[in-house]
């Protein structure tokens, strides 16, 4: 029992360790800032993931609730001075209720429509931040966040900022596996093969498809309140359909269907959005890249990079297996 | 399904190399103002620089570093290009010059995306890894609040080419702006319409920074000068017809409509006014105070007022004003370089950059603290924009003496003063 | 102005533009019926006819070949875009096609980009910059232009769906697929025949649309999100709805900015289109029969 519940969460403390040991090893605050926005991101990519891979839902207004989470951190703390952790809190109470009030009408459509009904719900809520006026701020958007803390130490700085991030990383994934290996995911898997089946087998399809999409939009939440508070300055800007088309981007590339792989893509092309800053030929062609690895992606390796790594290590592992045989 | 071993491990340490290729590949960005390769001496790239690049020594040693954010990519980037551009020029120009204090200078350019976040990691970049003395730029307002604390904790010299009002109020003593803000642009219109005893206006606006902050100094100023505001109305950014907001001002008859907008809307307003056969006098922004404008607007730019920099009327402006040698040489070099003209984002990287290159040259050291008083104590620099004359309490350093009057007339902009 | 000629010149500018957003959702009807797949890259068939229209122009080729020729070229795009990228995906899920089309629209928006540069591009109007009045309302000679155009798409497109025999085969593909291949119907052929008619008109529509809202790289987006909205007002896979969609869409849009608040002016056609996704998916023209069994 005890073998089997190690078996199962070494992956965590590894990651845990590698996450630890980071700051440490790496001096560099801008290193360090990359690695807490790819948290950020994977956060939010794990949460997008479960939905897309795993309940085949696709949402494409996903930036939304990451703006949510962070608006409502960035208003609760600065206007009525709430404590931060208190504000983040509300920040997942808000994101669940309109999930909710959302996805009861738009999870009962299917494909295309779910996308562009939450598409234009993204869009909305965008005009919102910057429509609010004194309360959102308006395009000037809000500043002087304070950071979140721990009795009297307050997260300020990139080393801090990345453990807290990536400590949440880490539990959003063990959350996102359980929700995967639990009745929960064995049930979505059941919808994203045939929800006609499912629905057969006495899944209650809708009900399990809207706990995913709350828990995806609490996710994304959770990552807009550790945004705000980490930069102190928010805007509507990054809030916008072309952030929810970026995370999908991340979940494709990295795989849909497996929680790793989320981590992975957000790594992955945060990392790689920096490194073509570096070629002056392709430079200020991150756009074209994005969307040619997306096509591609979808056509050559529609399970992403976790499946090839998987596929690898498959294979590495036979041929061990053989000559140890 | 990933719980065995043989597929995580593989995937952290593919996390692992990802990580160190970010750490390993950070200070082999190419600079922009220096070609790479080569030890510190630098060869001054050919073809420009008309009567400039005689005279001075060949620059040795450390390079100065120098870091640039602008928007390169994305909604911003109208603006950010011709930064972009200005900025690479200038940097050559200085380095053919006999470069900073006989050291050549490199100004390495990040393209924050027009995102908040990309700005953020472009300019913990440019502080920690290549360890610049100062930085110019973003391009856009929200970028720049976005890393306001920031460089203000880090130490590091801010010159922003946004126009924003909360960028240099209040007051942090790192960071400041080139641009003249809308504050002057309103101050300058109030007294137009003044002059015109024009006491009813409408104002329409575009849906971003820019207009928002228009908007707000123009119900405060215009309350203050008792001008009395009938009508405000907005348009997207991506708004191409804007009759709906139109004929709503038109129907409470203003005196004059000011639009506050940076391109392609103000060309739709420009050209929905005559449409509706509206014939009060249409006031635009210095946000449209390029060639641009007139190329979109067509006809219905005629008329059209505007406060703007000099830089656009250059051609017109008196030989004896102070500014003149300053404008013909940047716009002639900008234009002989780009075959475009020089607009006034050009003309804010061009300023920026001069001041840092000037603060660096007083301040003898390229310490970033050192810099910072040498930028504060900057007075009388003549720059594109205007003259700029900073102190502890004023990081924009303008009056509204950097604007003129222009007007269009048969598809030109006519000095209207 | 009193409150009729008001309201007269926002419903006349709410139809130039509607009539826009209807062709859009035209182009995505046409696809979507052969094809199942909401192309995501329609709006940048519209941005790439006018682009491509500008810089024909300014290498003095006649405004009418300029107009036929942009109209082939965005079509000769969307060949390309199904025969490379939605081809070889074909019978995945409707996910792996969202995707698709989002990167080719991220694809073919930052390739404008590098041609054309982030600024607005102009193009001369049709017929001069003339202004019409009808009553107290003006309009612009080029919104007559737009108008006339949707129009005659409208009808050639129908005329194609009901009276040809490849029209005919594209409709029984839309009804079912295998059944349609049974009769003889090459599918494959008709699924390219679609992407190539849709995107050719819609780069038809961007070429009389850009004289009168200029065109840059990022104008695709709001174009396309509007003529979704066009699409599913007026019925998902319906032709004639779409343009009746559109109308709507552009004349409650206009009415909202002009008598509401031209701050929420995109708002008022993203609520009305979640208010008929929830309340009506099938749109208000739409028969209650979809392929996904609404």
């Amino acid at each position: 029992m005890i073998r089997r519940t190690l078996r199962e969460i070494w992956p965590y403390l590894v990651l845990a360790a590698c996450v630890a040991a980071f700051p440490l090893v790496v001096r560099s605050t801008y290193v360090q800032f990359v690695g807490a926005t790819i948290g950020l991101y994977a956060i939010m990519s794990l949460g997008l993931c479960l939905l897309l891979g795993y309940a085949g839902q696709a949402s494409l207004g996903h930036a939304a609730f990451y703006g949510l989470g962070a608006y409502t951190s960035a208003i609760l703390t600065t206007r009525y001075h709430t404590s931060p952790w208190l504000a983040m809190l509300a920040g997942i109470a808000l994101t669940s209720a309109v999930a909710i009030t959302i996805g009861r009408p738009a999870l009962k459509l299917h494909g295309h429509y779910l996308a562009m009904a939450t598409l234009g719900f993204g869009v909305i809520v965008q005009i919102i931040f910057h429509e609010g006026g004194d309360l959102t701020g308006g395009f000037g958007g809000i500043a002087a966040i304070p950071p979140l803390q721990f009795g009297s130490l307050a997260i300020k700085g990139d080393k801090l900022n990345f453990l807290l991030i990536w400590a949440i990383t880490i539990m959003a994934l063990a959350i996102s596996a359980n929700v995967v290996n639990s009745r929960v995911g064995r049930a979505l898997r059941a919808i994203h093969d045939s929800e006609v089946a499912a629905q057969a087998c006495g899944i209650d399809v809708s009900r399990y498809k809207l706990m995913v999409f709350v828990l995806s939009a609490t996710f994304a939440s959770v990552a807009g309140s550790l945004y705000a508070h980490y930069i102190g300055f928010i805007s509507p800007d990054p809030f916008g359909l072309t952030f929810s088309v970026q995370l999908i981007v991340f979940v494709i590339v990295g795989g849909s269907r497996s929680v790793w792989g989320a981590l992975l893509g957000a790594a992955l092309m945060t990392i790689l959005g920096q490194q073509i800053e570096r070629y002056e030929a392709i430079k200020d062609l991150n756009t074209v890249v994005y969307g040619l690895m997306l096509i591609l992606f979808v056509i050559f390796m529609p399970a992403g990079l976790a499946d090839i790594i998987r596929r690898v290590t498959d294979r590495i592992g036979r041929k061990g297996v053989v000559a140890n045989g | 399904m990933f719980h065995s071993a043989r597929v995580v491990l593989p995937l952290l340490v593919t996390l692992a190399v990802l990580g160190i290729l970010v750490v390993a590949g950070c200070p082999k960005s190419t600079p922009q103002g220096t070609p790479q390769g080569g030890g510190p001496s630098v060869v001054p790239p050919a073809g420009v620089g008309p009567e400039t690049g005689t005279g001075g020594a060949k620059p040795s040693g450390e390079p100065i570093k120098i870091g640039a954010i602008f928007s390169v990519t994305g909604p911003t980037a109208p603006l950010g290009e011709p930064e972009k551009m200005a900025a690479e020029m200038i940097a050559e120009q200085i380095n053919e010059k006999g470069g900073i204090l006989g050291r050549p200078v490199e100004v390495i350019i990040e393209d924050d995306k027009s995102e908040n976040t990309e700005a953020v990691m472009a300019a913990k970049k440019l502080i920690e890894t290549e360890k610049v003395c100062a930085i110019i730029g973003p391009s856009g307002t929200p970028a720049t609040m976005a890393i306001k604390q920031m460089c203000q904790d880090a130490g590091v010299p801010l010159v922003s080419c946004a126009a924003g009002r909360t960028i240099t109020d209040p007051v942090f003593s790192y960071v400041f702006a080139v641009p003249q803000t809308d504050l002057l642009a309103v101050a300058k219109i109030v007294d137009w319409l003044k002059a015109n005893k024009i006491k009813k206006v409408a104002s329409i606006y575009v849906a971003n920074p820019f207009g928002e902050s228009g908007q707000q100094q123009m119900e405060k100023q215009f309350k203050e000068a008792g001008i009395e505001l009938l009508a405000s109305e907005k348009f997207g950014g991506e708004d191409t017809d804007m009759t709906p907001q139109l004929t709503n001002i038109k129907g409470k008859n203003p005196e004059a409509i000011i639009c506050w907008g940076t391109n392609p809307g103000p060309a739709s307003v420009a050209k929905g006014v005559k449409k509706l056969g509206i014939t009060v006098p249409l006031i635009q922004s210095h946000g449209v105070a390029n060639a641009k404008f007139i190329e979109l607007a067509g006809e219905a730019a005629e008329g059209v007022m505007l406060p703007a920099g000099r830089l656009i009327v250059w051609q017109s402006v008196p030989d004896d004003h102070q500014q003149k040698p300053v404008l013909k040489e940047f716009a002639e070099a900008f234009k002989a370089k780009y075959d475009r003209d020089a607009d006034t984002f050009a003309g804010h990287a061009y300023d920026a950059l001069h001041i840092v290159a000037k603060a660096i040259e007083a301040a003898g050291s390229d310490d970033p603290a050192k810099v910072r008083d040498a930028i504060e104590a900057t007075t009388g620099f003549v720059g594109t924009a205007g003259v700029f004359n900073y102190s502890a309490e004023d990081h924009n350093g303008l009056t509204k003496d950097a604007f003129v009057w222009v007007k269009i007339e048969g598809g030109q902009w006519k000095l209207a003063e | 102005m009193d409150l009729a000629g008001k309201l007269l010149q926002l419903t006349l500018s709410g139809l130039a533009m509607g009539t826009i957003y209807g062709i859009v959702g035209m182009g995505f009807n046409i696809i979507y019926n052969a094809t199942g797949v909401i192309n995501f890259a329609q709006g940048e068939f519209v941005m790439l006819g006018g682009l491509i229209a500008v810089s024909l122009v300014a290498v003095h080729v006649p405004l009418a070949v300029a107009v036929v020729v942009a109209a082939l070229i965005v079509a000769a795009v969307g060949l390309l875009l199904e025969r490379l990228a939605v081809r070889p995906v074909s019978g995945q899920s409707v996910i792996s096609m969202i995707t698709i089309t989002i990167g080719a629209s991220m694809l073919l928006r930052g390739v404008a980009k590098l041609l054309w540069g982030p600024n607005a591009q102009k193009l001369p109007a049709f017929s001069g910059d003339e202004i019409i009045r009808v009553g107290p309302a003006a309009l612009e000679s080029q919104e007559i232009w737009i108008a006339g155009t949707a129009l005659i798409i409208v009808i050639a497109t129908q005329v194609f769906f009901n009276y040809t025999v490849a029209g005919k085969a594209m409709r029984a593909c839309a009804i079912n697929k295998a059944a349609a291949r049974l009769a003889g119907v090459n599918v494959e052929r008709m699924t390219l025949l679609a992407f190539a008619l849709s995107a050719g008109i819609s780069g038809l529509a961007g070429v009389v649309l850009t004289p009168k809202t200029l065109m840059r790289s990022s104008s695709g987006a709001p174009l396309a999100v509007k003529g979704f909205c066009a699409a599913i007002v007026g019925g998902l896979g319906n032709g004639i709805g779409a343009v009746v969609g559109g109308a709507l869409i552009g004349v409650l849009e206009s009415l909202g900015a002009g008598l509401i608040s031209s701050g929420y002016k995109d708002a008022f056609a993203l609520l009305i289109l979640m208010v008929v996704l929830f309340v009506r998916p099938s749109g208000i023209l739409g028969r209650n029969t979809d392929r996904e069994g609404l």
